[in-house]
């Protein structure tokens, strides 16, 4: 063989290598959730929804869990999104471009690098005992908060940055104040992009549970809270608490609770994809 | 915050302990709060995982941007995406009830809890940050590099060794040490599959407790606030916190140093 037919023999081996890393990554998430749908599916029910958590592995549910991760979302949600987007309109719009915005931007970048289980320190430290609100869903949510606050902040910016000068000259034409061209014409023009990029954030805060059991969120609680201030459990706390028994009955449940989080999970995901490709195609400036 | 807990830590144990002592026992009755067994157990599951993840992402990159038509590239890298948007909760998961088993079918006398299959596992998790990045910093070298190359009689294979790798190599690296600060900083994983055995040791077979699983086993338990033993969570969360900002420092650095370069 001479070193032509070589070379070319290398270029075809690590064309099959390239396909085969493409896949294998996919493969075993496939095996993954398989293994996970056979193990939970069974135990899926409408009483496994509303049970309450139990000794008994047969009599277990996650009502508690699963309220206790709608109010978290609902309440990290309106917590995060209006000071993540004013935060993005004011970096974008009215920020001088000095050293200040250089000093926000490197540290808003940083700090989605932080570790989630530092903020979970830093919510247990400020929200839960400085502030007094203890364990309750209140400190939890304005972790989860922080910790979305980044991602929220950066998307919001980016898409405030693809709508065109154009839309905001003709606004000041017509005798618009900046705050009326902002309100009316920048931030309905990029909405698209700020909804996607919340949803895929809140899609992030849905799956945490360290920063939330560092806060000092209870791996069982009877009851499912009904104000801010109760304390709570959420889904993935439940399925950490149900992994570390050691009886099979609940390692079954949290195959079933994870069936639960991922149809959550993906769903959130599907939905703020769909809404990427709608908005890309309807908008061309 | 961390620093004011942090530093009434370290009033209480010197700091020449913590950073150089090898048993971390704080929560027995012979204390002992040596940092580096929490650290190596760290670095060994961050390690093993950027071992499963660098050859896989790489290989991934570089087949997408040279190989692979453009069409499938919009659909892949999506639902590699999706690797990522997993819940670190379901990984713990697999790596208990499927990797583990299995690993330890072919390795007999493994614990059931060990740094190799929680590393494995993390690995997994983070190859879309470096194959996505990666793939990004690959696609940015200007094609008239490439055809230069083609030009010379170079198949894909070597194009993408010789010419658009290095030239890709700064965006290739920080993709990397993302990775690598990502895999520090996870918790769920470690705390499921790799056991809260703090112990120095780099034998991946044997249990071992992470800086992020030690701060989780305390937290589950009821620790009395301004307790010694509720500052060494924090003792724990400032040693995370500066390697992981030193790790994004670095990548942010080697990012602006090196952009366009090409333009």
């Amino acid at each position: 063989m001479n070193r032509v037919k070589i070379n070319r023999l290398k270029d075809k081996l690590f064309l099959t290598a390239g396909v085969f890393s493409t896949f294998i990554g996919l493969v075993l998430l496939t095996i993954f959730i398989g293994n996970i749908l056979i193990e939970g599916l069974p135990r899926l029910s409408w009483k496994f929804l509303i049970n309450l958590p139990s000794r008994l592995p047969e009599k277990a549910g996650i009502y508690t869990a699963l309220m206790g991760s709608i109010w978290v979302l609902f309440l990290t949600a309106i917590i995060a999104f209006p000071i993540g987007i004013a935060a993005g309109v004011y970096l974008e719009e009215y920020a001088k471009k000095g050293w200040l915005s250089k000093v926000f931007e490197v540290n808003i970048s940083n700090l989605a690098g932080v570790p989630s289980i530092i903020y979970g320190l830093l919510g247990l430290e400020i929200f839960a005992r400085v502030m007094h609100m203890g364990s309750s869903v209140l400190a939890g949510s304005l972790t989860l908060a922080l910790l979305i606050l980044p991602i929220i902040i950066v998307a919001t910016r980016e898409s405030i940055k693809a709508v065109p000068q154009s839309l905001r000259d003709a606004s000041y034409a017509l005798g618009a104040s900046k705050w009326q061209t902002i309100y009316n014409q920048v931030v309905p023009a990029s909405f698209g992009g700020i909804l996607t990029g919340v949803i895929l954030a809140l899609s992030r805060a849905i799956g945490e549970a360290a920063p939330l059991i560092v806060v000092g969120a209870l791996a069982y609680v009877p009851f499912a809270p009904s104000t801010p201030m109760d304390e709570f459990s959420v889904l993935p706390i439940q399925i950490f608490n149900w992994i570390s028994r050691p009886q099979h009955g609940f390692i079954t449940n949290a195959a079933a609770a994870i069936v639960i989080l991922l149809v959550l999970t993906f769903a959130m995901n599907g939905i703020a994809i769909y809404m990427r490709n709608r908005w890309q195609k309807k908008v061309a400036w | 915050m961390l620093a004011i807990e942090a530093f009434k830590f370290f009033s209480e144990v010197s700091i020449v302990e913590f950073l150089t002592g090898t048993e971390w026992t704080p929560l027995f009755t012979k204390k002992r709060f040596g940092i580096l067994p929490l650290l190596s157990g760290t670095l060994l599951t961050s390690f093993i995982a950027i071992l499963v993840a660098l050859p896989i992402g790489l290989a991934i990159a570089i087949y997408l941007s040279e190989y692979a038509p453009k069409r499938f590239r919009q659909y892949v890298k999506p639902s590699l995406e999706m690797l990522a948007a997993v819940p670190t909760v379901v990984y713990g998961f697999f790596a208990l009830t499927v990797v583990t088993p299995f690993l330890q079918m072919l390795i007999p006398g493994m614990s059931g809890f060990n740094s190799l299959s929680a590393g494995f596992v993390m690995g997994i998790m983070i190859i879309p940050i470096i194959s996505s990045l990666s793939e990004d910093a690959l696609n940015a070298v200007p094609y008239s590099l490439r055809e230069a190359s083609y030009g010379m009689g170079s198949t894909r294979f070597q194009t993408a060794i010789r010419v658009t790798v290095p030239a890709a190599s700064s965006g290739i690296v920080v993709s990397v040490i993302l990775a690598i600060s990502r895999a520090i900083g996870e918790t769920m994983i470690v705390a499921i599959a790799a056991g809260q055995q703090p112990r120095f040791t780099f034998n991946p077979l044997v249990p071992i407790e992470t800086l992020t699983a030690y701060i989780v086993q305390v937290s589950l338990g009821d620790v009395p606030h301004n307790s010694l033993e509720y500052r060494t969570i924090f003792a724990a969360g400032i040693t995370l916190f500066v390697v992981t900002f030193i790790l994004n420092s670095i990548s942010h650095w080697l990012k602006n140093k090196y952009r366009e370069k090409y333009e």
